[in-house]
């Protein structure tokens, strides 16, 4: 069973959204609907399952929904029809108090303009859902530091977020998520208003951490090459509608439609196709010249041995941790990988 | 459906509006001997007709009459009540000595501008002021600031909790808000009126008048700054399971915190106002200076006590606005940095 399931959820703004929902079941266009009876569809019957333990992007322009999509997640919007079904229970049947619980225990969020609170300081920040959950105020300095540290902003604690730098703010808002320990973390572009450089670093920093906390992550982003790095699978939204689910090879490999055609058609495939993905397993090949192999990971990209087979014209023999032998990867190989579609 | 409600609404107005016209019809003494002359003679149209009057007047007359006699005693409390209050107030400040006054002025200002040493001194000055220009001016000031004080005291109680709760829930403030324009639309003598009639001549009218002129900004700020805190912020509270009394006294009042302070400030510049109008029905204070300079067409005279309400004024406001901008400073900042 997956993690979380979402089954068939539409979100209608407007005064009446049930009146219009006939006309968007019937396969009525965003616009047409917006020029006919002024609601604005939000998503348009979006399914999805993400599974326990990996990262699961979703992607999109803005206005494509995918913040409103995050948002159904722990029910900071209600959905106008459709299924919320995290860990097999229906969110959508909580009442009040066990949707309040819901929230303390099970989701943590961080935001895109970091939405921490001014009047506290770093540390009541970080500490902020564990009183929410009714921990002591010791146990609850005592887990802050701990995540603070974790994300490196110590002697930063009794700080008021306006002291920090954009990078840092971000950092207390990863920790403030961090630190109840949740088994889902939903990110909303949490990385999109920090510059270039901080945001690669916050990447490398969420990549580390997950690697050790193995939490199932909700990350939305409108950038490619983000959702390329962090996403076991993406998911690309254009207006309400899930167009395309997959790995960031199956994204880059076979596009969906002209949507997302255009939109991977600038991605430098070498930083993001594996070499397992494109080798030829190795009981297929036969007469392959053997002489100048160049040995590969597996788990390497094609950036980090293409050099090398240019420089060297040779072919490679792709191996696991172990040493085995996995496959080979020849210029055709590389060719029919590198060339765009 | 929506719409037959509407119709219906409407259809009742109409009732509402053709059963006043018959009553003012029936009402009247001056109304023609049978409705047919109405046809036969169409001089009407010209001028307003007497009969075309609906008599307000003497409903609202009969009703406070009936107020007064059958509800007189809640009245007696209520004036008993706010009487007792100004007067401990009102004798706590007389009879402490000026100079202790001034130095609470000041110490007060240095800690609510956050330790500004120039507010602070400048406010010192002006109190000091206030009895320099004449020494009865003392007195009269502090009659003024404890009925001032006493009338800020009822608005906070009533206006915030009502601004909270307009922030929480768009019908209530769809209906609150038109009530808002009437309190500030309202000339100030209208309800100084009724004010004598239930409590009589003196404070009490003047601290319920004042109260009415007073309370609109706070109430239309606190709902604004409520509405006005960060959504993501807001949202980050839901996000991490805070229940709705946790967002508002944890997250959202302590946030519109600069804003309920500007309506402070905002109610405090009212009231001051007004309790110089109020002098007309007989508060003492201030304002009867100005009166009787007026009376007496004594220029020097009014001048010396207009002066004297100015510096009251800038000594009230510094004290709440500064207030207003220490908390404005750490709050704020955090949207500077994202642009």
């Amino acid at each position: 069973m997956s993690k979380i399931e979402i089954k068939n959820v539409y979100k209608i703004f407007g005064n009446n959204p049930q009146s219009v929902m006939p006309m968007v079941k019937d396969g009525a266009t965003k616009e047409n609907v917006l020029e006919q009876t002024g609601h604005t569809v939000g998503l348009d019957n979006v399914s999805l399952n993400i599974e326990e333990g990996e990262t699961f992007v979703c992607m999109g322009l803005s206005g494509s929904g995918k913040s409103t999509l995050i948002r159904h997640l722990n029910r900071l919007i209600d959905p106008t029809e459709g299924e919320i079904i995290v860990d097999g229970t229906n969110v959508m049947n909580c009442n009040n108090q066990e949707l309040i619980d819901f929230r303390r225990h099970k989701m943590s969020m961080v935001f895109q303009r970091f939405g921490l609170f001014p009047h506290k300081t770093v540390i009541q920040n970080v500490g902020y859902g564990l009183e929410m959950q009714g921990k002591s105020e010791e146990e609850r300095n005592k887990i802050a530091m701990e995540k603070i540290e974790a994300v490196g902003l110590n002697g930063f604690e009794h700080q008021y977020p306006n002291q920090l730098s954009g990078g840092m703010q971000q950092r207390v808002g990863l920790a403030r998520a961090l630190a109840t320990d949740t088994d889902i973390m939903l990110m909303d572009e949490a990385f999109s208003a920090l510059d270039p450089l901080i945001r690669s670093d916050m990447q490398k920093q969420l990549i580390d951490l997950q690697s050790e906390l193995k939490k199932t992550i909700v990350f939305i982003t409108h950038d490619l090459d983000e959702s390329l790095r962090l996403g076991d699978h993406i998911g690309i939204l254009n207006a309400g509608k899930l167009i395309q689910v997959g790995t960031p090879v199956d994204i880059i490999m076979k596009p969906a439609d002209d949507y997302v055609k255009a939109f991977v058609k600038d991605v430098n495939r070498a930083k993001v196709i594996k070499a397992k993905i494109i080798m030829k397993a190795a009981n297929e090949t036969k007469n392959i010249n053997k002489t100048n192999l160049i040995k590969v990971q597996e788990d390497q990209f094609i950036e980090e041995f293409l050099p090398q087979v240019v420089c060297t014209n040779s072919n490679c023999e792709v191996v696991d941790k172990q040493g085995n032998v996995k496959g080979y990867i020849t210029n055709k190989e590389l060719q029919t990988s590198l060339t765009k579609s | 459906m929506l719409k037959d409600k509407k119709n219906l609404f409407n259809l009742g107005l109409l009732g509402i509006f053709i059963w006043l016209l018959i009553i003012s019809y029936n009402s009247s003494k001056r109304k023609p001997e049978t409705i047919g002359e109405l046809l036969n003679d169409f001089s009407w149209l010209s001028d307003w007709p007497k009969w075309l009057d609906l008599p307000l007047m003497p409903w609202i007359n009969k009703g406070f009459k009936a107020l007064n006699e059958n509800y007189g005693f809640i009245f007696e409390a209520i004036n008993n009540f706010l009487l007792f209050m100004l007067m401990s107030l009102k004798n706590f400040l007389v009879q402490a000595p000026w100079p202790l006054v001034i130095i609470g002025v000041v110490i007060l200002t240095y800690f609510a501008s956050g330790k500004k040493i120039k507010t602070t001194v400048a406010v010192g000055f002006c109190t000091f002021f206030i009895g320099f220009l004449h020494p009865r001016f003392w007195d009269k000031a502090i009659e003024t600031t404890s009925i001032m004080l006493i009338s800020i005291f009822l608005c906070l109680i009533i206006g915030v909790p009502i601004g909270i709760w307009m922030s929480r829930a768009n019908r209530v403030r769809e209906k609150i808000l038109p009530i808002l324009d009437l309190m500030q639309t309202i000339p100030a003598f209208v309800y100084l009126i009724p004010g004598i009639m239930l409590f009589g001549l003196g404070a009490v009218p003047a601290i319920i008048a004042t109260f009415i002129y007073a309370v609109p900004p706070l109430v239309r700020l606190t709902d604004l700054g409520i509405r006005l805190v960060d959504t993501e912020v807001t949202e980050a509270a839901d996000a991490f399971g805070a229940s709705r009394k946790q967002k508002l006294w944890g997250v959202q009042v302590p946030l519109a915190l600069p804003n309920i302070m500007q309506g402070v400030n905002q109610c405090t510049m009212m009231a001051l106002s007004m309790v110089v109008i109020a002098s007309m029905i007989g508060t003492r204070g201030l304002g009867d200076e100005v009166l009787l300079g007026l009376q007496q067409l004594n220029v020097g005279r009014a001048a010396e006590a207009g002066i004297a309400i100015v510096l009251l004024a800038i000594v009230l406001d510094r004290i709440t606005q500064s207030y207003g901008e220490t908390l404005q400073q750490r709050n704020s900042s955090v949207k500077k940095d994202l642009k």
